[in-house]
């Protein structure tokens, strides 16, 4: 294999990962605040999708169902906290991981109801559309883009949550929920808000992996899997574990094609098994009790 | 002679004569209720019981359906062949994947169970050998005891007996002081180990007997349709089993059994009028899960005081 070659793949790793992180960053926020693992939590990327493509179908434009997308997928998950989630705080926490479950059900089969069954995908944004010449060799400008988008994401995140007051208040509430409600901040409506933000990014990377990957009703269901990997690995409700995890998987995904081709799917639970066998919390993880 | 040995006989019973007054399509879906009941119940010992809630529990059910699938048209088609050699192969995946899951608990149980069961999936949706996506197809079902089972009476006493057996088999181990170290470490794991118990040891040997008759009901599964298709490993095969576990009641096998009844009745009443069938069973699911957590059982326990 040529170095330029290799040098393609990662890069193509390095862009599935950046999806990923996304994605899991979502996952990891409300679980660190709301001690729920989302299992919609993969829906909510697929609503993004879909709401991304109602919107160009209306607009003809990316950029604006870049910003509606979330939008719509950020309510969506504020209704669902405030309606369903929110009576079952004082159950024990599978309930709510199983009523997360119910909603993987329930949001393909009503996206497939809407928009019917069949593969659709999002046209990329058209500065975006030509591949550039890379290492000698042809490399889709779009997926440079999403790597960019993605890291940007990554640092504003970064410091919302450790340079503003509201990043504070987040960081207190996944500390101690009681102790913060006590210091007079009303926790309730931090946890609407945090789940929100987290459908919201779930949404956003519907929309940001349009491009890359068609859409269709199941994809919700099916990235959830890799999306639960990357918090496994890197430990759940660990914002620096997503990212870190998200990378490792994009590569070893990647990589899994070109070292076992026929049985490529199973890197990166191979990845997964090791480290849940030297580090069972994962790698950034707070150490189980 | 208790009520409940005195409803099991007649249960049975009812069960055995049921082709002399059903139609052809009843008598099979009552085999895959029983099939289904099987796989629930056994998912019911590790969640109602032992505590541990696994999202992964298809990963048994499509190694004992491949299993069977292989040995069946590889290797003759005999007892040995459709049930012992799937049920151990079973047994084997359980030990491994729970030697894993078993280092953690809750969600990030919950986590890695439907990982590891989605790897299966991965690994039979590519290797050629095992059929691809198309799995294996035209599977026979075994001569067993010197009886052919492709004949549909003796089929029919067939899913009956191997379910029965399985039933007998998880009361006996929820009921046993076995069981009960379960219902200890489910309520107070901390205490548990305190006072002396290997609680992983247990914890482990739960999630294998669970996995060995999940294997049991996939290889009866396979027999029952002559095909299997990696979707048994899917995380809908779990879901659904979740899911007749929690309309049932958790921690009560019969209402496993009465969940997976009721799921495979709705699902085939509906499906002949309706296309959204996910739709609904999403909505049963949180339903049940927001109102009645107890599943039918409970509700019946508070309405007419049914003891536990």
């Amino acid at each position: 294999m040529l170095l330029s070659d290799l040098l393609a793949q990662a890069l193509n790793g390095l862009s599935y990962g950046v999806l990923l992180f996304l994605l899991s960053v979502g996952l990891t926020l409300i679980f660190g605040m709301l001690d729920v693992v989302n299992l919609a939590h993969g829906s909510f990327y697929m609503l993004g999708a879909y709401a991304g493509l109602a919107t160009i179908a209306v607009t003809g434009n990316f950029w604006l169902a870049l910003l509606a997308a979330p939008l719509a997928v950020g309510l969506v998950g504020a209704l669902m906290e405030r309606t369903v989630l929110r009576p079952l705080y004082r159950r024990p926490p599978l309930d709510q991981v199983l009523l997360t479950f119910g909603f993987i059900y329930v949001f393909e089969d009503v996206v497939k109801w809407i928009w019917g069954g069949s593969i659709r995908s999002i046209p990329p944004p058209d500065i975006f559309a030509r591949s550039v010449n890379l290492f000698g060799g042809a490399f889709p400008s779009y997926r440079l883009f999403v790597i960019v988008f993605g890291l940007v994401v990554a640092v504003l995140l970064w410091l919302l949550i450790e340079r503003t007051r509201l990043g504070a208040v987040i960081r207190a509430g996944v500390y101690d929920a009681e102790m913060t409600s006590g210091m007079g901040i009303n926790i309730h409506r931090v946890f609407t808000g945090v789940f929100a933000f987290g459908a919201a990014l779930g949404g956003l990377s519907g929309v940001i992996a349009g491009p890359i990957q068609s859409a269709q009703p199941p994809m919700g269901a099916t990235i959830l899997v890799p999306a639960l990997i990357v918090v496994v690995v890197g430990g759940l409700g660990s914002l620096k574990g997503s990212l870190v995890g998200s990378l490792l998987i994009g590569q070893a995904e990647v990589w899994g094609k070109v070292w076992l081709p026929g049985v490529s799917m199973a890197m990166i639970y191979l990845v997964m098994a090791a480290v849940v066998l030297l580090r069972p919390q994962g790698l950034f993880g707070r150490p189980l009790k | 002679m208790s009520w409940r040995a005195i409803a099991f006989a007649l249960a049975v019973l009812a069960a055995l004569v049921f082709p002399a007054v059903a139609g052809t399509y009843s008598v099979k879906l009552l085999q895959e209720i029983l099939i289904w009941g099987v796989f629930a119940m056994s998912l019911d010992v590790l969640m109602g019981y032992a505590g541990m809630v696994s999202f992964g529990h298809s990963a048994f059910f499509g190694v004992g359906g491949y299993v069977a699938a292989l040995a069946l048209t590889q290797w003759g088609a005999g007892t040995v062949t459709g049930l012992v050699v799937p049920a151990a192969a079973a047994a084997v995946a359980a030990v491994v994947i729970g030697y894993f899951s078993i280092r953690v608990s809750g969600v990030y149980f919950i986590m890695l169970t439907l990982a590891f069961s989605q790897m299966f999936y991965a690994v039979t949706f590519q290797v050629a050998w095992l059929g691809a996506e198309d799995g294996i197809v035209g599977v026979p079902r075994p001569v067993i005891l010197g009886v052919d089972l492709a004949t549909p009476g003796a089929f029919h006493v067939y899913v009956i007996g191997v379910a029965a057996a399985a039933t007998l088999l998880l009361a006996g181990i929820v009921r046993s002081p076995f069981g009960h170290v379960l219902r200890g470490i489910h309520d107070n794991e901390g205490r548990m180990q305190s006072i002396g118990y290997a609680v992983h040891r247990y914890k482990l040997l739960a999630f294998v007997i669970a996995g060995t008759v999940a294997g049991v009901a996939g290889a009866l599964y396979t027999q029952f349709a002559g095909s299997i298709t990696p979707e048994a490993f899917l995380w809908r095969t779990s879901g659904e089993a979740l899911l007749m576990v929690i309309i049932g009641g958790t921690g009560t096998l019969g209402g496993a059994l009465l969940g997976a009844a009721a799921f495979i009745l709705l699902q085939s009443f509906v499906s002949s009028y309706t296309e959204r069938w996910m739709l609904l069973l999403g909505a049963t699911f949180i339903l049940f899960v927001l109102f009645a957590p107890g599943g039918i059982v409970g509700a019946l326990r508070g309405r007419i005081g049914l003891r536990a």
